[in-house]
């Protein structure tokens, strides 16, 4: 059964209608063979969005956005285009504009051959071809290049002008298949400014597609968690990242610390289980009952560490100092329970001063409930 | 369950239609009409397979094909494995050259490479002549009309399809076996029979059984440079037809042929997998 | 050179190298002579020829049997490249392009006219094209040399098919452009090198066809392997040289323009 996942808008209102939305995906899922690629994806995309996929490796990011493109048939499950079933149109009638992973420039064109092709095939006349192929260039910031052959360029160049050819056509929707994949770190932040910069300028809406987290933080309004071929949550940077509703995003997205028990209490919101280690109390992000396995994740940097075993403490984990690696910024402690389990904490620069530490020495966290989430068990095996 | 699933790229294999369609009326419907022949003509029965397998003269010709295709092998793979060690661990330069060396017979008419033999083997021919010249020999000696003559033309027809697979599978061998080899003491010949040989076997079976299976249906060299022993079996198969019309013991002699390198391939395609026997 | 297993004893390395050396002169001597003999001034075949002429180039073009059997080659040949080439790309494509069961079986049967013996197609054709009213005129050696160039056309075409990037394509989909234009714009000028040497494969099949020709063409319509069999069998004389030169310089010509196309592709794929 699929979980249909809490559609958030971008100020956090819970999403009905839609009217404004420009794409919708509902129950897609595709089969090739006997393997899942993408099972049961329900996604509505409003217009002037910018969402990322993010998910690991084969997670069906691809695929989903090959299904939207037309690329590939979904086996299952119902595609809107602006309210408009888009099933039966073949690719080149979507009108949506694509990037490619690794840019899929036409190497026989040149870059205005390769950014003039979607207006060839939409029968512009050559005169205000030019016209817009010179104004893309601009926009891309490769001007003087229009003659030059795809293999004459640097990666950052090709992906610029795989941007280009993409918007040329000014499609109201523009999917991006990880396009700094292949950039170095530098280049790779300079691109996402660029794109963040192109969106706001051009208002289309945008579907793009990363396995980096940093990327999809910077970058978007809204982020699916894609795992398994299907979306674990879907919501704001700041939703996933302190209220996860699945293990597998409370580790991917971030890191976090998992306590694994069973539900024994309930109060306004908060939720306490029984663990190895005690009562833990968290808040009750997955409307789990009293007697429900549960998996409680809690951020590093939430954590407060003190010396010794304060036993008189709610929400307290006790164990063995077995790290200290300096960050800069912060410090990070390793500490090992008595159950062998790790707990990571992240201290500021300010809380390192106060409490000096070494390695070896009884060490507890502890933390407010707010600050952790109770998760439902049944994903927790990630 | 249906074949073409319900998927818009398979439109395309529509495209294959036409060409299959050819394929079927001009050459499967034929063939298959000559292989049915062998048991229908003159009568029904297996009358023309008792006779093929049976008879001396036609078993001599079976021999023979064997004998000379197993020596056009064997002298293809004494010749072609050292050019292709050669192609294959040499400066760019010389490579390009060999390539196009070893491509020059794909590129010149069988029958014309067949007639240049012809005049170069013949008694008062330039092979001839030269050793005279030396003296090596005293009196002409036949090169012609005999089985050397099938060899050698043969053998130069043939060369490339056994140079290539191999080339190309010494081309992805990795020189580090060698000096490993080398570095846990074997010595050079040693090392090669224990480390190259065997690396290189799969493109020397894909590329003999190449020449094997060709040689087999040969039929202008050896009629051209061969004499009355040295008859084939594709030359056997041309006379029931030219000269007597007997169309049954063509089909059956067909049929064996056809049978014969269907197991090789089959065989070669069990143990290395058909991609590599063609070369690619 | 380094040195390695085999080429690290002296021995090895000289005998190798004589071995090479040999096959060199084994493989070009056929063709030296050829070129040679085309300009004897002999009327029969001595060799080194007493003198130089080009009698037998003249003889090709005015000797009616010679230049109506070049003709009649050049008429199927023409044909037979153009269907051979139209029918092996569609097929190559086709293949490389859609999914369903027994492709293996599809391609193996595109392939067949080239595994199985020419003789065995050969009487085969020659039995069934009697009776289709297909023997002794043009049309029937065009089928039947068109059969045996297909092999050749879909095998070039389906590696280079194989070998381009299929996102290309959807690229050029999703940019608005249709199957058709797609192919037009984008997959075709990827493959055209292939194609052309699968063309000028089909070419050469077609010329240089002998044992299919033999069985079903007539002393009327006759292609020039044919007439050379019988010149060749009967009394010879150099003419045969002077087209197997010519046949080269086409076939030169047409490797190095093949060449040139496939480089030029390759340049602007290579990044
Ligand atoms: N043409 C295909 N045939 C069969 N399986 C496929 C095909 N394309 C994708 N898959 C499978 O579908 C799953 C999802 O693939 P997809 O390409 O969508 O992953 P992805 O999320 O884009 O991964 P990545 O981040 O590596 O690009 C994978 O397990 C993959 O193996
Ligand atoms: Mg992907």
């Amino acid at each position: 059964m699929n979980k249909v996942p809490n559609v958030i808008s971008k100020d956090g209102k819970q999403e009905m209608s839609t009217a404004n939305s420009i794409l919708e995906l509902v129950g897609v899922r595709k089969v090739y063979g006997s393997a899942v690629a993408v099972e049961g994806v329900d996604l509505t995309l409003h217009n002037g969005e910018f969402l990322t996929f993010l998910g690991p490796s084969g997670s069906g990011k691809t695929t989903t956005l090959a299904m939207i493109a037309g690329l590939q048939m979904p086996t299952a499950g119902k595609i809107l285009l602006n309210g408009q079933a888009v099933d039966p149109l073949p690719p080149y009638k979507r009108n949506i504009g694509m990037v490619f992973q690794n840019y899929a420039l036409f190497p026989h064109m040149t870059v205005a051959g390769n950014i003039g092709f979607p207006l060839e095939m939409r029968g512009v006349d050559a005169a205000e071809r030019k016209r817009r192929i010179a104004k893309t260039l601009e926009l891309i910031g490769l001007p003087n290049m229009g003659d030059r052959y795809p293999h004459q360029l640097s990666g950052g160049q090709q992906q610029r002008v795989a941007l280009g050819r993409a918007i040329v056509f000014e499609p109201p929707l523009l999917l991006m298949d990880e396009p700094l994949g292949a950039l170095d770190k530098k280049l790779r932040v300079q691109m996402q400014l660029e794109i963040t910069r192109l969106h706001r300028e051009l208002g289309i809406s945008i579907l793009y597609v990363t396995h980096d987290q940093e990327e999809a933080l910077v970058m978007s309004d809204r982020i699916a968690v894609f795992n398994d071929g299907k979306i674990e949550q879907l919501g704001t940077a700041k939703d996933l990242y302190e209220r996860p509703s699945t293990a597998f995003v409370a580790g991917f997205l971030g890191e976090s610390n998992f306590f694994h028990g069973t539900v024994s209490g309930l109060s306004d919101g908060r939720c306490f289980m029984e663990t190895p280690y005690g009562q833990l109390g968290a808040f009750n992000n997955a409307a789990l009952q009293v007697g429900d396995e549960a998996t409680l994740a809690v951020r590093p940097e939430r954590l407060f560490l003190y010396r010794g075993r304060d036993k008189k403490q709610e929400n307290c984990v006790s164990g063995t100092l077995t790290d200290l690696i300096y960050l800069g910024q912060s410090r990070k402690c390793v500490l090992r329970t008595a159950n062998g389990d790790e707990v990571v904490a992240l201290q500021h620069a300010q809380q390192v001063e106060e409490a000096s530490m070494i390695i070896g020495e009884e060490v507890c966290v502890t933390w407010n409930c707010a600050d952790a989430n109770a998760l439902s068990h049944r994903t927790a095996s990630n | 369950m249906n074949l073409v699933a319900k998927n818009p790229m398979n439109k395309n294999a529509w495209l294959i239609v036409p060409a299959i369609v050819v394929i079927l009326c001009f050459f499967i419907y034929p063939v298959s009409w000559l292989l049915i022949d062998s048991f229908a003509r003159p009568k029904w029965g297996i009358q023309n397979y008792e006779v093929v397998l049976g008879r001396f003269v036609y078993l001599k010709v079976l021999l023979n094909t064997f004998t000379i295709s197993a020596g056009t092998t064997f002298w293809c793979a004494v010749i072609g494995y050292p050019v292709a060690y050669t192609m294959a661990h040499c400066s760019k330069r010389t490579r390009r050259l060999l390539i196009f060396v070893v491509l020059i017979p794909f590129w010149t008419s069988l029958l014309v490479r067949t007639f240049a033999w012809m005049v170069l083997l013949q008694k008062t021919g330039l092979i001839n002549q030269t050793l005279l010249t030396l003296g090596v020999i005293a009196e002409p000696i036949a090169l012609i009309y005999n089985r050397i003559g099938v060899y050698i033309g043969m053998v130069q027809v043939l060369l490339p399809f056994l140079i290539f697979p191999l080339y190309s599978v010494m081309l992805r061998i990795d020189r580090n076996y060698s000096f490993a080899a080398a570095t846990l003491g074997a010595p050079p010949v040693r090392n090669f029979f224990r480390i190259y040989l065997p690396l290189t076997l799969p493109g020397l079976v894909s590329g003999g059984t190449l020449v094997f299976v060709s040689s087999l249906g040969y039929y202008i060299t050896p009629a051209l440079l061969g004499g009355p022993a040295d008859l084939m079996i594709a030359q056997l198969i041309e006379r029931q037809i030219s000269t007597s019309g007997n169309w049954g013991m063509a089909g059956a002699l067909a049929v064996l042929l056809l049978v014969v390198t269907a197991i090789c391939l089959g065989v070669v395609h069990r143990i290395i997998g058909v991609k590599t026997a063609w070369g690619r | 050179m380094v040195a390695s297993s085999f080429s690290s004893g002296r021995f090895w390395v000289r005998l190798r190298l004589a071995i090479c050396s040999f096959a060199v002169i084994y493989l070009i001597a056929p063709l030296i002579v050829v070129l040679i003999i085309s300009f004897s001034s002999a009327p029969f075949l001595t060799f080194p020829p007493p003198g130089f002429s080009m009698q037998w180039y003249n003889n090709l073009f005015t000797n009616p049997a010679w230049f109506n059997s070049l003709v009649t080659s050049i008429k199927i040949l023409i044909p037979t490249s153009i269907l051979a080439t139209v029918l092996g790309t569609a097929a190559a494509y086709g293949l490389a392009r859609s999914s369903f069961v027994g492709k293996q079986l599809v391609m193996g049967l595109l392939l067949s006219p080239m595994i199985v013996p020419v003789i065995i197609i050969a009487i085969g054709i020659f039995g069934v094209f009697r009776a289709l009213g297909l023997y002794g005129n043009l049309l029937g050696l065009i089928i039947a040399h068109t059969i045996l160039a297909i092999p050749y056309v879909v095998m070039t075409v389906s590696g280079s098919l194989a070998v381009i990037d299929k996102r290309l394509e959807d690229a050029a989909l999703t940019l608005g452009a249709s199957p058709l234009r797609c192919f037009r714009r984008i997959t075709f000028p990827l493959i055209f090198p292939a194609v052309l040497s699968g063309m000028l494969f089909s070419m050469v099949v077609s010329f240089d066809e002998l044992i299919v020709s033999m069985f079903i063409s007539t002393p009327v319509v006759r292609p020039v392997t044919v007439q050379m069999w019988s010149n060749i069998r009967g009394s010879v004389d150099p003419t045969i040289a002077a087209i197997a030169t010519l046949l080269f310089c086409f076939s030169l010509l047409a490797l190095l323009s093949e060449r040139a196309a496939a480089r030029k592709v390759k340049k602007e794929v290579d990044e």
